[in-house]
């Protein structure tokens, strides 16, 4: 065990207080920076809210993935496809329907917005379902071609001009082709509180606002208020997978990734709990990307290249795959580094020396770092194209986590896969004399002969 | 009885009586005096031939002991009947239901569990949970279940039975101690308990063991077996795959040696003894 590990073990609270310590630094970060750039009380927090948004996304998503890939060891390389899926389908069934002339193109089906949501997820579900029915039967890798082959196939299939207009239910609807798709629907902060009522006490927080951003203060409370429901997203997944993962079904996927004839022959249909955990997280994850796009008034097919779908399993390697805690901690800690953390230090950077010129070309930065061993014009120049370097600085993270922390950040503290603790019952006096079950022994303590003979059927029998 | 998951002791001493009320009753109650039935079956895999034609039963309420040189194919005739590997040729009948070419959990389900020879643990996951997957039928496998707030209690109810029975199972094959353990951190002949552990909690009406005792300290392996001979007095079923000949001889009522794919001879183990043949086969002759 090396020393790494007890960095995370100490802080106090736990994991929960190592995602507030990790979540608060984030903020801090970011204030820091925006009083570095000079922002004044709305751009610092129109940075939190985006900040926010990005580590909810995430978050979220690095959760379902973990289903997949942690819990039951599914090589998922398809995420973007389940996501484009979900928005369309959302959009779809959500647009109002098509009135001609109108700014839309197509319309859609005029349904209210949560009908849209869940048809998005059952969508990106049955998605999942038609591609895992196949590849599911066959060894881990075929699984892997068929998602990220999808994930594609679905990208071109929502350019392709067939799907840009056609006619369901005899109204006009589409996917827009290449030039996107206008989310015209009621904006989703707007149809939530309407549907509960708070509308007007919503519209109260917005003058509220008015106290500290005088100006159209209504972006700025939609986006911290956006923030705050993803967190509240973050939340309810990890909710439900701790709770799937901690369960008789969680057992099963888990002897499912160690080795699935082992669950097979032990008597668990293996394919069955397969399709389910992989449908579970085709529809988190079609949720997600419905809450991802669902406030940003379009959306296009080419949003959906594989590169989210990276960005997602950085994310999970980050955390540590397999911890639900951890899942949540690299949502976090991707989205506010190496997602959202070049642009900022770019800007820092810009800002803090407003007068630099960097280098408009390579050879113009690489030329007097050989000819006069002036690093200067190269440094720049790199910090120039920070954001294009950007998956250069995930892949050398990638490489250094590989090295130095191939568990992830928590992926070391295994969650046990069973609704209750697993120690010795308070009922069942311990053979030898009783010792603490609930501390951890580790192994290899010889603790006397504890032959037990009331013992007779071993247990085989159950009374 | 196979389904359910919990065989009462009367179920189980019905089966003892039964079958020693049709011991001579041949042909007519077989499938209750012989609960695995191995017809003509035969496997190759490219040009070798792993079983070939190999036919035999097993008695209830036996051990049953499978014996052969190494590479006879013992191993693979249990990845045969139990459904990890589809045979080219031949049938298997369980309680009277052809079985073959189903799914190793289908199998499993019918009360026929078997343990492997290089003992499969689920590395990452402690004895603990190891141990916790293996009862069957499980309220909580019901994904819905688990989830449900209300109904996930029931799931508590029953894992805090199973808990139960799993520590008094780890007590007796003396691995309490590493409970908490990852199974990948188990020793050899750990591992080998464990996994013979685990198949006995699903509770299963016949245990096909391959080698349960390479690695297992003597102490141990006899405690082992008089558990093995309990069950077996209660109705349970084993075949058992050895090299250990003294371990056969003296535990089996039956013994069946294969050879090349094909059952060269079978009988009690005074039978086998005085079998030149068998003794040619250990000894390195070409038969
Ligand atoms: N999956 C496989 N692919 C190819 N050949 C195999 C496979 N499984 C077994 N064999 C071959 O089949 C033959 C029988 O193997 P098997 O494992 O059944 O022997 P065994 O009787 O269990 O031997 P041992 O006592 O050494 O365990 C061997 O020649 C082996 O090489
Ligand atoms: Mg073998």
């Amino acid at each position: 065990m090396s020393v790494k590990e007890d960095i995370t073990a100490r802080v106090p609270g736990g994991d929960t207080g190592l995602i507030v310590l990790v979540l608060a630094s984030a903020y801090l970060l970011y204030l820091l920076a925006g009083i570095g750039l000079g922002y004044d009380l709305r751009g610092q927090l129109n940075s939190i809210a985006t900040l926010t948004f990005y580590i909810g996304v995430f978050a979220m998503l690095s959760l379902a993935l973990n289903l997949h890939w942690g819990y039951t060891g599914l090589f998922n390389i398809g995420i973007v496809g389940f996501m484009a899926v979900g928005v369309y389908v959302m959009a779809l069934v959500s647009k109002p329907l098509y009135v001609a002339g109108g700014a839309a193109q197509v319309g859609g089906l005029g349904l209210p917005l949560w009908v849209g949501i869940l048809a998005g997820m059952l969508a990106a579900a049955i998605l999942g379902f038609v591609v895992a029915l196949p590849a599911l039967r066959l060894r881990a890798d075929y699984l892997a071609i068929v998602t990220i082959a999808m994930s594609e196939i679905v990208r071109f299939s929502f350019l392709s001009g067939d799907l840009q207009a056609f006619s369901l239910m005899g109204t006009r609807v589409g996917f827009g082709g290449g030039s996107g798709l206008i989310l015209d629907f009621t904006p989703p902060l707007e149809a939530l509180f309407q549907a509960f009522g708070l509308w007007g006490v919503y519209n109260g927080l917005v003058d509220a606002f008015r106290a500290i951003v005088p100006t159209n203060p209504k972006p700025v409370v939609d986006g911290l208020i956006y923030g705050l429901l993803l967190l509240g997203f973050v939340v309810a997944f990890y909710w439900l997978l701790k709770r799937t993962g901690e369960s008789p079904f969680g057992r099963v996927l888990k002897a499912i990734r160690e080795d699935e004839d082992v669950a097979n022959a032990l008597g668990k249909n293996t394919d069955g709990f397969k399709i389910k955990s992989f449908m579970l997280g085709c529809a988190l994850m079609g949720l997600a990307g419905i809450l991802w796009l669902m406030p940003q008034g379009a959306v296009t097919p080419n949003f959906f290249r594989p590169r989210v779908t990276f960005f997602v399993w950085i994310a999970l390697i980050i955390g540590g795959a397999g911890s639900n805690t951890g899942s949540v901690l690299g949502g976090a800690v991707f989205a506010a580094v190496l997602y959202q953390g070049p642009r900022y230090f770019q800007n820092l950077v810009s800002t803090v020396f407003p007068n630099l010129d960097s280098p408009s070309g390579f050879g113009q930065a690489i030329s007097p770092l050989i000819s006069s061993f002036d690093p200067v014009p190269f440094l720049l120049y790199t910090i120039d194209s920070i954001r294009q370097l950007q998956l250069v600085v995930m892949g050398l993270v990638l490489i250094w986590l590989m090295h130095n922390r191939p568990e992830g950040l928590l992926g070391h503290r295994k969650e046990t896969a069973s609704v209750i603790p697993l120690s010795r019952p308070k009922s069942m006096v311990a053979a030898d004399g009783g010792a603490d079950e609930s501390v951890r022994t580790d192994g290899g303590v010889d603790e006397g002969d504890s032959t037990v003979d009331r013992e007779s059927n071993g247990g085989v029998d159950d009374e | 009885m196979s389904d359910a998951s919990n065989p009462s002791v009367d179920d189980v001493a019905n089966k003892v009586d039964d079958d020693a009320l049709g011991a001579f009753a041949s042909g007519v109650d077989t499938t209750e005096q012989f609960p695995l039935q191995v017809e003509g079956l035969r496997k190759s895999f490219g040009g070798i031939t792993a079983v070939d034609g190999a036919s035999f039963e097993v008695e209830a309420g036996t051990l049953t002991g499978l014996i052969g040189p190494n590479g006879a194919g013992k191993s693979t005739t249990f990845n045969l009947i139990t459904g990890m590997l589809k045979p080219d040729a031949g049938t298997v009948t369980f309680n009277g239901e052809d079985i073959t070419g189903l799914e190793p959990h289908e199998i499993a389900n019918r009360g026929m569990v078997r343990t492997f020879q290089i003992a499969r643990e689920l590395s990452d996951m402690t004895v603990l949970e190891n141990m916790m997957l293996a009862p069957k039928h499980q309220r909580g496998e019901a994904l819905w279940r688990s989830v449900t707030p209300v109904l996930r209690d029931d799931v508590r109810e029953q894992e805090e039975e199973l808990l139960e029975r799993v520590w008094e199972v780890l007590d007796f094959f003396d691995i309490d101690h590493i409970a908490h353990e990852y199974a990948g951190n188990l020793s050899g002949g750990q591992r080998k308990l464990l996994e013979m552990a685990r198949a006995l909690l699903t509770d299963p009406d016949m245990l096909l063991l391959d080698e349960p005792f390479a690695g297992v300290n003597p102490t141990l392996e006899k405690k082992l077996l008089e558990h093995v001979h309990e069950l077996r007095e209660q109705g349970y079923t084993f075949l058992l795959v050895e090299h250990d000949m003294d371990l056969i001889m003296n535990n089996c009522e039956h013994v069946i040696v294969l050879h090349q794919g094909q059952v060269l001879t079978e009988g009690t183990p005074d039978d086998i003894r005085s079998n030149e043949e068998v003794i040619e086969a250990y000894l390195g002759g070409t038969v």
